[in-house]
């Protein structure tokens, strides 16, 4: 008989991929504080962690289930408002149950919440697949999005629900209210949500979630149901955005019927895709930068929203790996031996990117300045870059061109290579 | 009486509006499998490029100019973007078009301001045409009228009466075997992309003054040309008007209801307090084309006169 054993992974191996990552992360969360962060980075790394968490559960459905969905702030919002509406009812303290629940567990709330709505829709959605499962998940948001402002007893309306954090039980010595405590809120719960979504993976569901996605019909010749493998998948994956829900749900104490529609879907797609749906890590990436991107950015630039859809066009086109796929890309680069060549043909390329990006944004600056009719003129490094001014175009014309014949030189070389 | 007459005529109007909007996505997405998410950014497009040439010329010239402007860039994006796509199969080119539908409604927001531009219903057809139950109809609205039939009949001749129309009716189900014949696809891709992109700009040029001209029109349409193609059905021009037919009379004449759940399920014991009770038809209006489109995925897949399913 043949031995596949050989075949398994070492334990080092194991213990370097599935273990080390994960201490390192709980030694990163827990070694922040230690740098006594500002206000606004606390808020910050705490949206990052939310949109951590919800990003990686929408690759559980787009990178491993191959499931495009148009919808997936449904069950953030609703994990969200159920747990909002659980705070509330601990604020009231009426019942036994809601009375002892500590604010620090209501993820587990927006968890529930989220399974529940995914049983629901999912049952529906997860017959079909590819386009049609995208234009369900779609027609679905959007009717979820109306019924936001139609029941108010749930939704609150155009208000919204409120929230207090600070009240119920505490647990592990935390009040819930100054940043510093819910950083460790969050830090709990991102560490959580990962630890989970990767242990999924590992199941033999989230294993047969990526054969459904690569092949249904063998899936079907081993003997499993492949809408059934979708079904299940769906709902973990609206389990874990709702546990998303749950953790923005106490660190805003807010939710709006904003946020169960298309806005903040396609924004998960968009941090999800951007950072790479091949990659476990990729997801983490996408939330972290774009949630950068999103809260600092757009101190620098009202037209942050075009840098973003350029980023995720360019990465659609060129890099459908995203972030960590340029970053592996470049791990292995290094790690293997006479590729030098490589090397430099990608630092060519990244510095005709950089070349063409700069002309685009001088033009975009430029342009967003003379639109707002304010009369303010973009002057980047002392420099007077009006829309009439002759240095602006030299300079945007220059960059593109620069950034152009760079690449090209770098796809000749490649081609006389092949 | 009154409102059955005008829900009429405001719905046929709303939905060769929508007809025109979605039968360039019909053919491109039965062509090239690419639900492309950007269409209704060509509409916007159409709009304002009409506003900007109307600025400096007339209507007439916009109606004519606007729409090949619109298509060139659909070209372009087909030729330069999309193509590129291709090979990383539906979802990338989904993707692609979701990304796109993104820059052009930025591009939009910064070349032309956030806020609704002052496009206007050229004064040479801004008058009532006829009186109607002591309410006035504007020409304009019948201008719509004439322009979506000319357009309805050019296409059908187009497509059922000349080579080039037979090419792409081939290539619309076997693509392969046009390709074996010696068909250069990936230039009739172009085309239909382009001629599919410069119909949502003619629906832009007629329809952008009639309702508003704002950065947030393409968000707001561009759901509901896809609840056309697909109930429509892949493959089929009838079904997609059939459809856009259906969906305008349906919101149009939901709107012109004034019944709650109340009315209509009181002998259920509703009550017109609750929070059920008290939802109106007229405020459903705008779910019903989601409604629609996730019936029909599950329960008829192929749409309305599909030939294939999704």
């Amino acid at each position: 008989m043949q031995s596949y054993e050989h075949l398994a992974p070492s334990r080092a191996v194991k213990i370097r991929q599935r273990f080390v990552p994960f201490v390192v992360m709980a030694l990163v969360l827990a070694v922040i504080p230690v740098f006594d962060p500002s206000r606004t980075m606390y808020s910050l790394m705490a949206a990052m962690g939310i949109n951590i968490v919800f990003a990686l559960s929408y690759n559980m459905l787009l990178g491993r289930g191959g499931l495009l969905s148009f919808g997936h702030a449904v069950y953030f919002g609703l994990g969200g408002y159920a747990a909002l509406h659980a705070m509330n009812a601990i604020d009231a303290g009426d019942s036994a149950f809601w009375g002892n629940y500590p604010v620090f567990m209501l993820p587990v709330v927006g968890f529930a919440m989220g399974a529940l709505a995914g049983a629901i829709i999912g049952w529906p959605s997860c017959k079909r697949s590819g386009v049609p499962f995208a234009m369900i998940s779609l027609g679905v948001a959007e009717l979820v999005a109306a019924a936001g402002y139609m029941f108010g007893s749930f939704f609150g309306g155009e208000m919204g629900v409120t929230g207090d954090r600070m009240v119920g039980p505490q647990l592990f010595g935390l009040s819930m209210g100054p940043v510093e405590d819910v950083y460790w809120f969050i830090a709990f719960w991102t560490f959580v949500g990962t630890l989970g979504i990767y242990a999924f993976t590992r199941t033999p569901i989230g294993k047969m979630s990526e054969a459904t996605r690569d092949n249904p019909e063998r899936v079907q010749f081993v003997g499993y149901d492949p809408n059934r493998v979708r079904y299940l998948v769906f709902i973990f994956a609206g389990a874990f955005a709702g546990l998303a829900g749950g953790m923005a749900a106490v660190n805003y104490e807010i939710f709006t019927p904003e946020s169960v529609s298309l806005i903040p879907s396609g924004l998960v797609l968009l941090m999800a895709y951007i950072g790479g749906i091949r990659y476990f890590t990729g997801p983490i990436m996408g939330a972290i930068l774009l949630t950068y991107m999103q809260s600092m950015l757009s101190d620098y630039s009202e037209a942050w929203l075009l840098y973003l859809g350029l980023l995720f066009i360019a990465i659609v086109m060129y890099a459908p790996g995203g972030v960590a796929g340029i970053v592996f890309g470049l791990l292995d680069i290094f790690r293997h031996d006479g590729t030098r060549e490589v090397l430099t043909r990608r630092v060519k390329q990244a510095v005709g990117v950089a070349l063409a990006f700069t002309g685009l944004v001088i033009l975009t600056e430029v342009a967003v300045r003379w639109s707002n009719g304010y009369g303010e003129v973009f002057e980047p490094f002392g420099l007077h870059l009006g829309i009439d001014t002759p240095l602006s175009w030299v300079l945007i014309v220059g960059f593109f061109a620069a950034g152009f014949v760079t690449l090209r030189l770098t796809r000749n070389k490649e081609e006389g290579a092949a | 009486m009154e409102t059955i007459v005008f829900s009429l005529l405001n719905g046929v109007i709303y939905g060769l509006l929508l007809f025109m909007l979605s039968s360039g996505l019909t053919l491109i997405f039965s062509m090239m499998g690419v639900l492309n998410f950007a269409h209704a950014s060509f509409y916007m497009l159409g709009a304002y490029f009409a506003y900007s040439i109307m600025g400096v010329t007339n209507f007439w010239i916009a109606l004519i100019f606007a729409p090949v402007l619109v298509g060139l860039v659909g070209a372009a994006v087909e030729k330069w973007g999309l193509r590129r796509v291709h090979a990383n199969g539906h979802v990338a080119e989904l993707l692609f078009t979701f990304g796109l539908a993104y820059l052009i409604d930025e591009v939009v927001k910064i070349l032309w301001g956030r806020n609704a531009v002052d496009y206007r219903v050229p004064e040479i057809l801004d008058f009532p045409l006829f009186e109607l139950f002591g309410a006035q109809y504007p020409a304009y609205r019948v201008f719509i009228l004439l322009v979506s039939v000319a357009m309805l009949a050019a296409l059908w001749f187009i497509l059922n009466r000349t080579r080039a129309g037979l090419i792409i009716q081939a290539a619309l189900t076997h693509p392969h075997m046009v390709g074996h014949l010696g068909h250069n696809v990936p230039r009739i891709f172009m085309t239909v992309f382009g001629v599919g992109c410069a119909l949502a700009g003619l629906a832009g040029v007629i329809g952008g003054n009639y309702l508003v001209t704002d950065p947030a029109m393409a968000v707001q349409m561009g759901p509901i040309v896809f609840v056309v193609v697909v109930v429509g059905g892949l493959g089929s021009l009838t079904g997609a008007f059939l459809a856009a037919m259906l969906l305008g009379l349906m919101q149009t004449f939901a709107v012109g209801i004034d019944a709650s759940f109340a009315d209509m399920f009181g002998w259920l014991g509703l009550s017109a307090t609750s929070e059920v009770g008290s939802i109106t038809i007229a405020s459903l209006a705008p779910m019903i084309p989601f409604l629609m489109l996730v019936l029909i995925l599950m329960i008829r897949p192929r749409g309305l006169m599909g030939d294939r399913e999704l």
